[in-house]
């Protein structure tokens, strides 16, 4: 059984350990703006929404990628960026219509959750359980991928 | 059952995986008229960089991954179409027959009525072999004319630059990349190319190219209203249309290019057409439309293949989308970003830091966008427009703060 994240949204308290924990993880620093998982505020609604890449089955950012740099992790199946083999062209970043696959100008590359290999930092970082890595079929990643099959012209060819 | 595919460029490539996927057992043939293998003309702009080498354009790199799959490949370039009697006529002399077809051709680019444009050192910058030819002559030092300040001609930039060459930039219309940018951003990539040297003349026409009789430099241009410009290598990038010209005399109907249903099959049943050559839908307005892009090469690559192979598969129309990285500022911009009559729109600008971001809306929901300097989320504005969520509150937070994007979708999913 392939796990994923699961959010849920009611338990975050906005603390950020996630975007450290990611940014630390990835980046070997810890700074929020390099994370790849976002912790959206929403003020009036005093919620919190933590938010990446959902993995989907569309895998928009592969199919839109010309040198075939976004490949599917057989364990965790998880798309990841193999940098070697990435341009940078940024084509990416636009047909992922979730907007979690992002440029870094450092590197030239864009960057994207790749579930630590199968041991999501920001998971264990969470101290309410807010985000939590389980078995796929549990994911409050369905809504969104609910929504995914919502958004035209890709979709459409899902049989 | 034999499908045949004109082209191997991101669709053609797509769609023979795709059909091999679907029918393990039918014939698969690409046919592409380039000598090289299959690879991605969005990937040039950084060979001539320097970052990558030829073998990082491959669109596929898995050693013998067409023979693996059982794909047959031919090098050849395809004259006639026969629609009777089902069979191709190749540049070599010989025939293919075939069940099925894909068109998939791509753009060729367009050569404009400039005196002198047949001569060494001006060349497009459209395949590997004319990337060759420009890093040939595009030395530290040399003095480079850019024609037209396209989507091509503003991704070249940087790699220009990173040559050391004296870059000169000239664009008829009155901005930069005029089909994807409005006049903010326009002018605001123009005045950022301008800062790194770049000299950008817009709203000028080059009349003719003239032999340098003094020596110093290769050619002369004759421009208007910028006088003459030294040049010792010319980049002709002034846009492309698609590559229809063997269909000529057969019963596939052509427009701009290949007209297609909204399934991708052609007016001849069992041929489809798909990527830069086929005259498709535009998703937002449903009129007939060309987005020669590689998302939508590689979407209805995907999806005339799952018709060819019996999976009825619908083709809803393709959404305009752009990114463009112009000497490091990076643009977006997303279906009708023009606007639309009735419609309005909500910005936020900072010229200071090339902060721009535009978003255009029809009543509740978000049909196009704009953005300079924006790499973070960015794709969900696709999200907003193709799933029409209908932004209800949020429409007002959106026009009063247009960079909250990922909320307002994220809302829009009740997360």
């Amino acid at each position: 059984m392939m796990r994923s994240l699961s959010i849920a949204p009611e338990k975050c308290t906005g603390c950020l350990q996630c975007e450290m924990a990611c940014s630390y993880e990835n980046e070997g620093v810890f700074n929020p703006a390099k994370s790849r998982i976002k912790v959206f505020v929403f003020e009036h609604e005093g919620r919190n929404v933590p938010y990446t890449c959902t993995q989907c089955a569309d895998a928009w950012c592969k199919n839109a990628c010309p040198t075939e740099a976004i490949q599917i992790n057989a364990a965790t199946g998880a798309k990841e960026i193999n940098n070697g083999l990435c341009v940078g062209c940024k084509v990416c970043t636009i047909a992922c219509p979730f907007g979690t696959v992002n440029y870094n100008h450092a590197t030239g590359k864009v960057i994207k959750c790749d579930l630590c290999g199968g041991d999501p930092a920001c998971a264990k970082a969470c101290p309410t359980q807010a985000i939590t890595y389980v078995d796929a079929d549990w994911t409050g990643y369905g809504k969104m991928r609910g929504w995914a099959e919502r958004t035209d012209n890709q979709s459409s060819a899902q049989v | 059952m034999r499908h045949a595919i004109i082209g191997a460029g991101p669709t053609g490539v797509v769609a023979a995986e795709t059909l091999r996927a679907q029918d393990p057992e039918a014939e698969v043939v690409l046919l592409g008229d380039e000598p090289e293998p299959a690879y991605s003309r969005m990937a040039i702009p950084y060979l001539l960089a320097g970052r990558i080498d030829e073998t990082g354009t491959y669109l596929r790199h898995t050693p013998d991954h067409f023979e693996n799959l059982g794909i047959r490949c031919i090098q050849d370039r395809v004259s006639h179409v026969d629609t009777d009697s089902r069979r191709l006529s190749l540049q070599n002399g010989s025939e293919l027959e075939f069940d099925r077809l894909l068109i998939a051709s791509g753009s060729h680019p367009v050569k404009p009525p400039i005196i002198g444009l047949d001569q060494p050192a001006i060349h497009h910058c459209w395949t590997l072999q004319d990337a060759r030819r420009i890093m040939q002559h595009a030395a530290a030092g040399s003095r480079v004319v850019l024609m037209g300040a396209g989507f091509i001609g503003s991704i070249i930039m940087e790699a220009m630059v990173q040559r050391k060459v004296k870059l000169t930039v000239v664009e008829m219309a009155d901005r930069m990349v005029p089909r994807m940018m409005d006049q903010t951003a326009g002018n605001l990539i123009k005045r950022w190319c301008m800062e790194r040297g770049v000299d950008v003349r817009t709203s000028t026409r080059i009349s003719a190219i003239e032999p340098d009789s003094s020596g110093g430099t290769r050619y002369r241009l004759q421009t208007d209203p910028a006088g003459e410009i030294a040049a010792d290598l010319v980049v002709v990038a002034t846009g492309v249309r698609p590559a229809i010209g063997f269909l000529e005399g057969s019963a596939i109907e052509t427009r701009q290019g290949v007209v297609v249903d909204d399934h991708l099959q052609t007016s001849v049943e069992g041929i489809y057409a798909a990527g830069d050559v086929c005259d498709g839908f535009d998703w937002n307005t449903g009129n007939r439309a060309i987005h020669a892009i590689q998302p939508v090469a590689a979407e209805t690559g995907r999806l005339a293949a799952l018709n060819m192979s019996g999976c009825n598969t619908v083709y809803s129309g393709s959404l305009a989308m752009n990114v463009l990285d112009s000497i490091g500022l990076i643009s977006t911009s997303y279906g009708q970003w023009q606007g639309v009559d009735g419609g309005d729109a909500a910005q936020l600008l900072d010229e200071s830091r090339y902060r721009y971001i535009k978003l255009q809306f029809d009543g509740e929901r978000l049909i196009g966008a704009i953005t300079l300097g924006l790499t973070q989320h960015v794709g969900v504005l696709r999200g907003l427009i193709q799933s029409r969520i209908k932004l209800g509150g949020w429409k007002p937070r959106l026009v009063s703060d247009p960079t909250r994007i990922m909320e307002a979708y994220l809302a829009g999913m009740h997360l």
